[in-house]
């Protein structure tokens, strides 16, 4: 190639440019061992990298609150926690709104339990508030049905709210859109909108409210629930946004302009109505249940409220969201970073004990004759076809006080009888039983290493006069790193994410952060938190692998 | 390989396809002696009676993670699930188990009181359907406490008096209700105490005093498998484990009633279930849950029916011959000195607490 000189290109015998026809030979090569691995590449994406991804985004995701309790988070926006003042009606109102229509859709309690993780005792809050919510709009409705019995159907509000089909300009597709959006974000649904369903934009004037929330409701009774919503009775909050709409001074004007069959019946209404005590969603609230006349519940909503938060890593770090930014747990509560610590210095004990325990075995194996070290094969093997639980149940009964080792050293005479040693269900047990555990892990990589060293070249450093020492330390234990280091990373892996083990034998102290990530998974079901922490052992992993590549060189480890 | 292969892949075809065969329902239990005494009481019955072949799934333990994330996948392969009353109200809180209308939806007693009534305060959560009425109580070494059993739930607390070990359970539930009685709280006051941030470290310094000498356990089987070792003099878990090591395995361990705080086990019905099987798991529930199958179970495992009218009905043993009302939790002798689970204060309260009580075992 450095001798070409002219400009013109070289030429492939077809006469393309040759560079041109090589790189196409070499994609079409490429692509082959592409379509080669291919089903396995989209295997592990589907079956390993997607499942982790999506569990790790659980870390930074909280769109719960925002999904749940649309109306209030918009209205939370502009209000700022002082001590000991309450929200305004406006949130009230909205709080009102969203916790009705979440409650007849059983979400509320999801918050709930959501915001218990930070607050605690608003999951009950939530739950209770639930089934008092409906009181007053039942109340409501018995004075409706007073009024008129026609208010007791969903067919008149039916009426109320739709257009003719000569009118269909007038028709205010906007709210429905809105509510159509609320509730697909309340169910994480993709419902389509209801065909021939439109609400008249000269109603939807003088009603608002109740237009808002009887779209909302149509929507949700006939799309979630499957049921026709022009028959049989509309939800109770309905009649508390008729009331508010009656009573609005904003409205009077756009109500005596209505007309049509029911213009009547609203007239009527909003007659009697304006001669009642205006409602008062505060009182409303603090009706349903005491809670919401404290000032902490509302912080709690707006503080969580973002749809991303930073909240569970700073809980997996033993710091917690406040309204003034990050600050620390109370001493009563932390607990993660020291079993982050915890994890990674036993994880480190127990990769150098299988280091101290392991290398002579792999020596043994790789130079003994084949027939002895074929046997002792096998009993490094054995473990491995024994299943975990056995073997970790197997020191339960070898350490504890009345087991085996105990039993022997008291018949010996080494310890009383009334001071057995405590080598389980601490630090101690947890050590033991995983490094019997991991071994082979450690003992494998070292003895494959090991047989590729020739025996020659410690017999040549001892003919040039080296000691036994000097030619092990200089000439053999060098060439024996890159299985150490591979048993090394394979150990001090496995161990950080073990969790079983520690589970049975590790008592108190002996636990790792693994069983808390699955105290969260299984018991407390706060997977944010889970994954946050899941999403820091991870990177703690990543982050060692990378500082041994830079130390020791990923190229050196040999796994055979 | 090929073979073994194609094998795999047919059998995973099959699991896409979908769980639903004709007359197949997974019934979702503890395992154990508890899954056997279903196993004879309801599931045998009712297949002889309707044909239906049940599947056994020992995975409550798990049951509210794994449901919440099958309902996540959109694929709930359960038909009905035994859980106890608080993962019930948690199951029930998330949407996650179907609502029941106890009365039109369950049999009534044999003299016709509707099933609200007979299980009474039971029903703890609209999504539960009780079934039997346990106690976690605690089992001591006959032959390690001297002339003197214990007979009062302090004596746990009494390093003096009874030196050893004791095994409880790694949860503040129970534990900390048990310490603040032993601190001298009321009974009547206990919860309100455990509320306040002084009350619950109170209860963690109670339980300081005995932390040296104690062995947490995880699964009810632990306890009994540690009194049998002799490696603990006392311990508490479920009655029932407790009756199997006392009758069953012939054990020198004794029963300490007191304190024992009673909870609840029983059914739910996932939420998402196609109206098939939806309706043969409600048919399956309301034959299971009715007076007679109730007072059946307690044949093979010492747990009290959760219905009123079942409880006359408790016979005998049915491989032992024994009387089986003493061995209940609800007997009056046994029954003295009760604590009932408070379903409500540990749904608030549990995240906080449980928080303080790892950093305090961690300490």
């Amino acid at each position: 190639m450095s001798i070409q000189t002219s400009n013109q290109p070289l030429l492939a015998a077809d006469g393309r440019p040759l560079k041109q026809s090589l790189s196409r030979a070499l994609r079409r090569q490429k692509l082959r061992a592409l379509a080669l691995v291919a089903p396995l590449l989209v295997f592990v994406m589907l079956t390993f990298v997607l499942p982790i991804c999506n569990m790790l985004f659980r870390s930074v995701e909280n769109d719960i609150v925002s999904n749940i309790m649309p109306y209030t988070v918009n209205a939370l926006e502009s209000w700022t926690a002082e001590p000991d003042t309450l929200p305004d009606e406006a949130i009230f109102k909205a709080a009102f709104y969203d916790l009705s229509v979440a409650a007849k859709a059983k979400e509320h309690t999801k918050l709930g339990t959501r915001l218990n993780y930070e607050q605690t005792g608003i999951s009950s809050t939530f739950r209770k508030s639930g089934r008092a919510l409906s009181k007053s709009g039942k109340a409501l409705a018995k004075e409706f049905d007073a009024l008129d019995p026609r208010w007791n159907k969903a067919e008149t509000f039916f009426e109320l709210f739709t257009t003719d089909e000569a009118d269909r300009q007038a028709s205010d597709q906007n709210i429905l859109d809105r509510q159509l959006f609320r509730l697909n974000q309340l169910k994480g649904q993709a419902y389509d909108p209801l065909p021939n369903f439109e609400l008249a934009r000269e109603k939807t004037a003088a009603l608002p409210l109740t237009a808002r929330e009887y779209g909302y409701w149509a929507l949700f009774t006939s799309l979630e629930k499957n049921k026709d919503f022009t028959k049989g009775k509309v939800t109770e909050a309905l009649y508390v946004a008729l009331t508010d709409d009656l009573q609005n001074p904003q409205n009077k004007a756009y109500i005596d302009r209505l007309t049509g069959p029911s213009a009547e019946l609203v007239k009527t209404a909003a007659a009697y109505f304006e001669t009642q005590p205006n409602l008062n969603y505060a009182k409303l609230m603090k009706d349903v249940n005491k809670n919401w006349a404290e000032p902490v519940v509302w912080e709690t909503i707006k503080l969580h409220s973002s749809r991303y938060t930073n909240g569970y890593f700073l809980n997996a770090v033993d710091m917690r969201k406040t309204a003034d930014g990050p600050a620390v747990q109370p001493e009563s509560k932390q607990i993660l970073l020291i079993l982050f610590q915890r994890t990674v210095k036993m994880s480190l004990i127990i990769t150098v004990s299988c280091i101290l325990l392991g290398y002579p075995v792999a020596w043994l194996l790789a130079n003994l004759p084949m027939r002895t070290s074929n046997l002792l094969m096998i009993l490094v093997l054995l473990p491995f076809w024994t299943s975990l639980l056995v073997r970790t149940s197997a020191w339960k009964v070898m350490l504890q006080q009345q087991g085996v080792i105990n039993e022997v050293l008291v018949w010996l005479g080494l310890v009383a009888t009334d001071n057995r040693l405590e080598i389980i269900n601490n630090q101690f047990g947890t050590i033991i039983a995983m490094t019997h555990i991991l071994l082979p892990f450690m003992i494998l990589p070292m003895y494959s290493v090991m047989q590729t060293i020739p025996a020659s070249y410690v017999r040549a450093a001892k003919s040039l006069g080296a000691t036994n020492w000097t030619a092990f330390w200089r000439v053999y234990f060098p060439q024996s790193v890159p299985g150490i280091g591979a048993g090394s990373i394979l150990v001090f892996i496995l161990a950080i994410g073990y969790y079983i083990t520690p589970e049975i034998v590790g008592g108190t102290e002996g636990v790792f952060i693994s069983n808390r990530i699955a105290y969260h998974i299984s018991s407390s079901l706060n997977w944010g938190l889970a994954a946050a922490l899941g999403a820091i052992l991870l990177t703690v992993v990543l982050v060692l692998y990378w500082a041994y590549d830079k130390i020791v060189g990923i190229d050196n480890v040999k796994l055979g | 390989m090929k073979l073994l292969k194609s094998i795999l892949f047919a059998s995973a075809l099959s699991v896409a396809a979908g769980p639903v065969l004709a007359d197949e329902m997974t019934i979702v239990s503890w395992g154990g002696a508890y899954s056997k005494s279903q196993l004879k009481a309801y599931h045998e019955p009712y297949s002889a009676k309707t044909g239906v072949t049940i599947i056994n799934d020992d995975s409550s333990a798990e049951a509210v993670a794994k449901l919440r994330a099958m309902n996540e996948a959109g694929n709930v392969t359960w038909d009905v699930v035994d859980v106890v009353a608080a993962d019930a109200m948690r199951l029930c809180d998330e949407g996650l188990a179907m609502e029941i209308d106890h009365d039109s939806q369950l049999a009534s007693a044999p003299d016709g009181t509707p099933a609200s009534k007979d299980f009474g305060d039971l029903i703890v959560a609209e999504c539960f359907i009780p079934q039997i009425v346990y106690s976690t109580t605690f089992g001591y070494r006959t032959d390690m406490v001297g002339a003197n059993p214990p007979d009062d739930i302090c004596d746990v607390f009494d390093l003096k008096a009874y030196p050893g070990k004791r095994s409880l359970e790694k949860r503040p539930i129970n534990n900390m209700e048990w310490a603040l009685l032993c601190d001298g709280v009321a009974k009547g006051d206990v919860y309100n105490v455990l509320g306040t941030a002084a009350g619950q470290d109170r209860a963690l310094a109670k339980l300081d005093t005995i932390k040296d000498s104690v062995i947490w356990w995880n699964a009810g089987a632990d306890t009994p498998q540690l009194l049998a070792d002799g490696e603990i003099v006392m311990g508490s878990t479920y009655n029932g484990r407790l009756f199997s090591a006392i009758v069953e395995q012939k054990q020198p361990v004794g029963m300490l009633w007191d304190a024992q705080v009673f909870d609840l086990d029983g059914w739910i019905i996932p939420a998402g279930l196609s109206a098939e099987r939806k309706k043969r798991a409600l048919d399956y529930v309301k034959f299971a849950t009715d007076t007679q199958r109730l007072a059946d179970q307690a044949k093979y495992i010492s747990y009290g029916p959760a219905r009123a009218s079942s409880a006359p009905l408790v016979g005998k043993h049915a491989d032992l011959g024994i009387d089986m009302a003493p061995h209940m939790p609800t007997d009056p002798n046994n029954a003295k000195n009760t604590f009932l689970y408070n379903y409500a204060f540990w749904a608030d309260y549990r995240d906080d607490i449980d928080a303080k009580w790892q950093a305090w075992l961690a300490k």
